[in-house]
């Protein structure tokens, strides 16, 4: 038990101290090299909880995949850092209110307050413990039975976005040579090689 | 793996009239046996780069490395002893953290799957219900090494090389991961030793699993950045790629920590399709039994014999251009292996008797 308080605190720390020097790193790079560094930890903590299964989720999805393409697009630019601080009363007040938005919400959640208690309590599945249900199967069950229909649409609103997103972009380019490598395949030696005659001095 | 060195600690306090507590047991035997797994791994590591060079070279006719000790077995520690005793040269307008930390967290990555492996029924540190998402979440994090490493070196060739290499292995984990789901479906469990155990009948090399295997191999090469998928250290374009500019321990650890992915992903391969620590199929396990034979013989020789495969692979197959293998991964790989996946949990659901499938795991 000491021991998950040790790992508990120590995880959490790094969380904290690692997401506050995302936001005042000066190096961009650096930033997101922290931010990977609190989802790591993060994932940590959700081990404690006995959640393994959204840990190594959260590790593959978000450090794997998302933070890469992060960290490509942060080390491509070519950031002038005079220039970024100039914009920070600019954008102040709309941070503060999204900030106090946020704040007031997570002092709801911790402070259990339920608006209207009847309208959440039957739309919730008895959850079986945890040693009668392995959570991966327990999510399983969630996501691909108890609420398959929701599960499918939001599948299809990521898949509708993201057509959307190649549809905008996608634009063919002139002058682009591409490979046809069924052109290059389907190639026969009459089209391909040209037996000629040249006399001496006259060229072709 | 647990090897009972705890045992000889008490029977020495056991003079002092002292017992060990059972955590404290448990501690030292972890660690101890954490320990052994790292220098077991990284001799039979130096013996395998050994090897690689001596087929690599046999394919072309050379003799390989044939100096260092008795057919040149101890060249790869007369390397060793090179690398650790030279001087580490850091760029001056390097990132020097996170310059020297890259191939640190190269290395811990590498030897950190290993955890999970297991070699044979109980040789294993942690079982874990989710094994193969483990190693999965760890070898997505190898790409980190190699981003940081270009980038933090803040010279050219590097940070081109390491963003080849994030390109590449982040397209070859999606195939990776549809081909692991394919076998997790078949067996119904994320758990490694299960996956084996599920293989008791057939190895799913033999099953209708046959293409996910070559996907599995193929994309196992380009995950490690193995020729013919070696982009990110091409020497023609980019000198040695993300490792240009290190040197002595960095750039051994780095090498080192290549390899051990190398392995790691030839026991991989060994524990989805090859069967594990099964004796080779069609015999069985009960008709081996005969055999002295214990089975951790068959893994090691499984994972070697995968291992020669990468090693020949390497010997003759010219490098690939980029955009061949931005397009075998995206346009070939990854709807194959989504067609399998939806194959797989097809045959799972309307054939149950067919080999390999694990029953009784679709419920009403």
């Amino acid at each position: 038990m000491a021991l998950q308080a040790i790992a508990f605190y120590l995880f959490s720390a790094i969380v904290i101290g690692a997401a506050f020097l995302v936001i005042s790193s000066r190096n961009p790079v650096h930033s997101v090299l922290f931010l990977i560094l609190a989802f790591f930890n993060a994932a940590g903590l959700f081990v404690l909880l006995g959640a393994e299964f959204l840990a190594m989720i959260l590790v593959v999805v978000y450090v794997g995949a998302v933070a890469v393409l992060f960290l490509f697009v942060v080390m491509m630019l070519d950031i002038d850092f005079v220039e970024l601080r100039q914009g920070f009363l600019q954008y102040m007040p709309m941070g503060v209110v999204i900030g106090s938005i946020v704040l007031v919400e997570l002092i709801f959640v911790l402070g259990a307050v339920t608006v209207a208690p009847e309208i959440s309590a039957p739309a919730a599945f008895p959850v079986p413990p945890v040693s009668e249900q392995a959570n991966t199967a327990a999510l399983g069950q969630i996501l691909y039975t108890d609420y398959v229909y929701f599960f499918q649409a939001a599948g299809m609103i990521l898949l509708v976005a993201m057509i959307g997103a190649i549809v905008l972009t996608l634009r063919t380019r002139e002058g682009v040579r591409r490979q046809k490598i069924s052109e290059q395949v389907g190639r026969r030696r009459a089209e391909g090689v040209e037996l000629v005659k040249v006399r001496p001095g006259d060229g072709i | 793996m647990q090897i009972p060195i705890s045992a000889l600690f008490d029977f020495f306090l056991g003079f002092f009239g002292y017992k060990l507590a059972s955590g404290t047991a448990y501690f030292i035997d972890t660690t101890l046996g954490i320990f052994v797994m790292m220098l077991v791994i990284l001799v039979s590591v130096a013996f395998l780069v050994l090897w690689d060079r001596k087929i690599w070279a046999s394919v072309q006719l050379r003799k390989g490395p044939n100096v260092v000790g008795p057919f040149g077995t101890l060249q790869l520690f007369a390397d060793f002893i090179k690398f650790a005793v030279k001087e580490v040269v850091v760029p001056a307008s390097a990132d020097k953290f996170v310059f020297l930390f890259a191939p640190l967290l190269m290395f811990v990555l590498g030897m950190a799957a290993w955890a999970v492996i297991p070699v044979t029924e109980n040789w294993v540190f942690a079982d874990l219900n989710i094994g193969i998402l483990y190693i999965f979440a760890i070898s997505s994090l190898g790409v980190y090494g190699i981003i940081m490493g270009g980038w933090a070196s803040n010279s050219k060739y590097p940070f081109l090389g390491s963003l080849r290499s994030a390109a590449q292995m982040v397209s070859y984990e999606v195939s990776i991961g549809f081909v692991i789901i394919t076998v997790v479906v078949t067996v119904g469990s994320l758990k490694l030793s299960d996956i084996v155990r599920a293989q008791e009948e057939v190895w799913y090399a033999f099953t209708w699993l046959f293409p996910m295997f070559i996907v599995f191999f193929i994309s196992a090469l380009a995950e490690t950045n193995r020729p013919p998928f070696d982009l990110p250290e091409a020497e023609p374009e980019l000198v040695a790629g993300y490792q240009s500019e290190y040197s002595s321990t960095p750039y051994m650890m780095f090498m080192m920590s290549e390899y051990v992915s190398i392995v790691l992903m030839c026991a991989m391969t060994t524990i989805l399709f090859l069967g594990g620590w099964l004796p080779p199929w069609p015999f069985g396990t009960e008709a081996m039994s005969w055999l002295p034979i214990p089975p951790i013989v068959w893994f090691v020789l499984k994972v070697l014999f995968v291992f020669f495969m990468f090693a020949m692979v390497k010997a003759f197959v010219p490098r690939y251009r980029y955009d061949q293998l931005m397009r075998l991964g995206w346009k070939i790989f990854l709807p194959f292996s989504l067609v399998w996946v939806a194959l797989s949990a097809a045959i799972v659901v309307y054939f149950p008797d067919a080999p390999g499938v694990i029953q009784g795991q679709v419920g009403p």
